[in-house]
């Protein structure tokens, strides 16, 4: 139902004058007044109309208020439309300047900043979805290895996920704590067209898990290897263990407990700067008696005992080097 | 929605023959109606607002109608712009905390500002 304005309701122009107005309103209220129309309301409406519009019209100040939109028909403040809340809603979505695009997915905000071909490989007015593209985020994990398997170099499964292996070619040598980097095994990338975005990296960070015997010095090996008396004393041909198999070693014949024996080569086998490089594999002996209880020893070794007295401890107590070496 | 008599009726400082122009400039572009409703144009709440706007620019600001052109132009585009962030805003809200978190870091500082 559309309201009347004062104008309408006087029967004037909005550039009515002020004596206009008067008189169109002096004419109206006759017509109207309660008065003269006794028992007919709809009359009696009329003239509330008119003096309402009247009241407005008839002050100056009131009439330019009216006018400016901020009082209504009825002389009470009206609400003000503000824009902003309209524009900035979906509604204002039909001013939109042409051109203007919405940003769909972020490619069209990468478009609007010419951000497009930031990584893309430099190309111009990319198509939507071209022209951003971004390498994939790279990927870390942590592998723990055997000692034999740093030592030697070789394949390891590493789950990426639940139902995601990689098998990680290790390089022989390979130290604790050193970061395997797997090109393109990382996160997938974004955008880049038919081809796509390259994925990221997977870094893998290695762990070394102990040995129970063998231990390392750079690309050298260390072993304690444990010999019997007799062995030590008259020498043999015994089995070493080595990270790439069993050898065979001579034990001289005299050695002890703590007699360093060396076996080129046998240590850590790599590449460095083009050349095979090897380090060595030292075994220390160890002599074990494993048999204290046997009663023949015994016997022969108090009369042994008696005719070469030594005391490995010497060198302990009178502060030289001297002595345990003999 | 209001038809354009009531909405000429609501603005005392507007006429038909001038809101006929500003919807040929298109700084108004209302809804058609159905002519058997014999309403031809139907304004929708933003298209009323921006009526009011247009009128405040002209009587406040002495807006000529060349002016007028060139103002609602940027206007439109600052709005446009305004959606857009609004937009990202709105999808910005929606990351986790730490996604919030790294956008926050990577945003540049201001540079002069205290």
């Amino acid at each position: 139902m559309a309201t009347e304005t004062p104008y309408e309701v006087l029967g004037v122009k909005p550039n009515a004058t002020a004596d206009e107005i008067r008189k169109a309103y002096r004419k109206l209220a006759k017509q109207f007044h309660p008065d003269l129309n006794p028992g007919k309301p709809a009359a009696e409406a009329r003239f509330k109309a008119v003096s309402a519009a009247h009241d407005i019209l008839s002050d100056s100040e009131k009439r330019a208020r009216y006018d400016r939109g901020e009082i209504d028909e009825s002389g009470a403040e009206r609400q003000r439309y503000s824009y902003r809340p309209h524009a900035e809603g979906a509604q204002g979505r039909k001013y939109q300047p042409e051109g203007e695009t919405d940003i769909g997915d972020l490619d069209d905000l990468f478009e609007m900043f010419g951000r497009g071909a930031a990584r893309g490989g430099g190309r111009r007015g990319a198509r939507r979805g071209e022209g951003f593209s971004m390498p994939g985020p790279d990927r870390h994990y942590s592998l723990t290895i055997d000692f034999v398997t740093a030592a030697t170099g070789g394949k390891q499964r590493l789950a990426l996920s639940p139902n995601e292996w990689l098998d990680v070619t290790i390089p022989p040598g390979i130290e604790d704590g050193q970061v395997l980097r797997l090109k393109g095994k990382g996160g997938p990338g974004f955008g880049g067209g038919p081809q796509g975005a390259p994925p990221g990296d997977a870094l893998i960070e290695v762990h070394i898990a102990p040995h129970p015997f063998f231990r390392r010095d750079g690309d050298d090996i260390h072993l304690e290897l444990p010999v019997s008396l007799a062995e030590a004393v008259l020498g043999a041909r015994v089995p070493v263990p080595t990270v790439t198999g069993t050898v065979t070693m001579t034990i001289p014949k005299g050695s002890d407990t703590g007699t360093r024996l060396r076996l080129r080569g046998r240590g850590i086998r790599r590449r460095r700067q083009g050349r095979e490089v090897s380090g060595d594999q030292y075994v220390t002996l160890k002599v074990v008696i494993g048999a204290s209880n046997d009663p023949e020893l015994a016997k022969f070794l108090e009369d042994w005992g008696k005719r070469h007295p030594t005391d490995p401890r010497r060198g302990m107590f009178e502060g030289t080097a001297q002595g345990a070496a003999a | 929605m209001i038809g354009r008599d009531e909405l000429v009726r609501r603005f005392a400082g507007l006429n038909a023959a001038e809101l006929s122009r500003w919807i040929e400039n298109r700084w108004i572009v209302p809804e058609q109606g159905a002519e058997s409703d014999g309403e031809r144009w139907l304004f929708h709440e933003v298209d009323v607002a921006r009526v009011e706007l247009i009128l405040d620019m002209r009587r406040e600001f002495a807006v000529d109608d060349e002016a007028m052109s060139l103002v609602l132009g940027l206007l439109d585009q600052v709005y446009s712009l305004r959606r857009q962030m609004r937009r990202l805003c709105d999808a910005l809200e929606r990351q986790p905390p730490e996604v919030r978190e790294a956008i926050r870091r990577a945003l540049p500082p201001v540079k002069g500002a205290p």
